[in-house]
């Protein structure tokens, strides 16, 4: 997904003058030859993140199309207050796109990793969270992403489904059944059609959580039961279909990272079994679950 | 029209409790800023190759909209209800709701980065007149956010950039060796001036130079003095 960022991004810059691109050392050598044919838009700003979102922010002022660009810890955690003020409180929008997810780096430790991006930007208003699933969806998400000036949050992981799909901006089912409709964001497809192997559910896939798909979940969710994985925090979106079904009888079943420093490291798929999100515990969490 | 003029403005805004312009610290740099420096204009607020004024230092802001109010960007009567309900002008200014406000600020260390990404747009889109004149508070340069800035803008010569900071010494563990250094030794050009003094004020704006980003230290007086 990174590479498909980085070739994506350089394409934008080379034909759209109005996009620009700020770094803080992470990939700033992908872009070398980027930056020696438009230094002007492409900006390296150092190991410097509140600069970074600031920069963004001023570009944006001036009526360029910002992609900010680093780890998600580095880009969403440590720079909130420059997202929240620089960015959304000035009324202006910026394209951020984040390496690492909740794990990927888990052999680097908690220092680098960010369960709770998404979590942070769902406290702000008007993001659009993409969370692609395959290589495969990031350059129509980013594409799209560069032609209009709303804050869009694109975030890249290296755990990756087998099929990219281009229709996943609403609930896509992928599988049908009966009795439950669960709901897999972005990475979390692949094992969550290996969990349910066998069981009577609907399964529908999402790259895009923020705006959620409510009008599909509401045609999706008959039976009353949902369940939703999510590959950062778990409950992120809780509240959102909770909201939306809240004329109706429904349990909401929700799974994701937990809320727990593990100090560990080891490799991702080490971490998402810790956290409950490898098949063989999903479906420990689901089968009882289910009526 | 002189700086005087802004008093009674000032007064509307804040009654009785602060009378004298000097009460203001920021008041005679803002005021030599739109009188005699910045290219705005009230009437083409959206001008492009405008100027641009980044209040960072957003607390405190009678000084900045009464002068507002004095050049034309604000009408009078917004000064008789400051942060009031349906008040447009509040304890910090808000871009979205005051004509002429650049960035909305009030949390520090937010101006200079904003004003730095505001210049590099600027050239990237090549226009090469405007410059970004950011104000500061000795105060503010506590947060490291600003230091990110003066660091970049200097080692990229980023000369589109003047920065302003009013000296007053509120900051409580101080800036040994000035405030002035700690922009020249990453590459500003850098200047101390009596920050009452219109003339120092002015003279100090405009030694801005070719391939370096700018400081004028305003010197008023102390915090509380």
């Amino acid at each position: 997904m990174r590479q498909a960022f980085i070739d994506t991004a350089t394409a934008l810059i080379d034909a759209d003058p109005r996009t620009a691109l700020v770094l803080a050392d992470i990939s700033a050598a992908a872009f070398e030859r980027a930056a020696l044919k438009h230094a002007d838009r492409v900006l390296n700003v150092g190991i410097r993140e509140q600069l970074m979102i600031g920069v963004a922010g001023g570009l944006a002022l001036t009526g360029l199309r910002p992609i900010a660009h680093s780890y998600a810890t580095f880009l969403v955690d440590r720079a909130y207050e420059q997202i929240k003020l620089d960015l959304a409180h000035q009324g202006v929008g910026a394209i951020l796109v984040s390496v690492g997810a909740s794990y990927d780096g888990s052999s680097e430790g908690y220092t680098h990793m960010s369960p709770m991006d998404v979590q942070l930007l769902d406290t702000l208003p008007g993001w659009t969270i993409h969370v692609p699933g395959h290589p495969g969806e990031v350059a129509p998400l980013l594409t799209a992403a560069a032609a209009h000036d709303d804050p869009v949050y694109l975030r890249l992981s290296t755990q990756t489904n087998d099929i990219a799909y281009a229709d996943a901006s609403s609930l896509r089912p992928v599988r049908h059944g009966t009795k439950a409709l669960v709901v897999a964001v972005g990475p979390m497809l692949a094992p969550v059609l290996e969990a349910t192997k066998g069981l009577d559910v609907t399964v529908a896939y999402t790259h895009t959580p923020r705006p959620f798909d409510t009008t599909g979940l509401r045609e999706l969710a008959t039976s009353g039961n949902v369940a939703l994985v999510e590959p950062y925090l778990a409950g992120t979106s809780a509240h959102v279909i909770s909201e939306a079904l809240a004329d109706r009888p429904h349990r909401l079943l929700s799974l994701g990272v937990t809320r727990r420093d593990l100090h560990a490291y080891g490799t991702p798929a080490d971490h998402a079994r810790w956290h409950g999100l490898d098949p063989a515990t999903l479906r420990t969490s689901l089968t009882p679950w289910l009526p | 029209m002189t700086v005087m003029d802004v008093e009674p403005l000032l007064r509307r805004l804040t009654g009785d409790e602060k009378h004298a312009p000097s009460a203001f610290s920021t008041l005679d740099v803002l005021w030599v800023l739109y009188d005699r420096v910045l290219r705005v204009d009230p009437r083409r607020l959206d001008d492009p190759d405008r100027d641009r004024f980044l209040l960072s230092k957003g607390h405190g802001p009678a000084a900045y909209y009464a002068v507002l109010a004095a050049k034309g960007f604000l009408p009078h009567d917004w000064l008789d209800d400051l942060a009031g309900a349906d008040s447009p002008l509040g304890h910090h200014p808000d871009r979205l709701r005051v004509p002429g406000v650049e960035i909305s600020s009030g949390s520090l260390g937010h101006g200079l980065g904003l004003g730095v990404g505001t210049a590099l747009g600027l050239r990237a889109q090549g226009r090469l007149e405007p410059r970004v004149y950011v104000l500061l508070g000795d105060a503010e340069l506590d947060e490291g956010s600003n230091h990110e800035a003066i660091a970049y803008a200097g080692a990229t010569g980023l000369d589109s950039v003047t920065a302003v900071v009013i000296d007053n010494r509120s900051a409580s563990h101080g800036w040994p060796g000035g405030i002035a250094s700690r922009f020249a030794v990453h590459g500003w050009t850098a200047v101390t001036v009596d920050g009452r003094d219109h003339d120092a004020v002015e003279a100090g704006l405009r030694q801005a130079g070719e391939g370096a980003p700018h400081v004028v230290v305003a010197v008023v007086e102390t915090k509380g003095s």
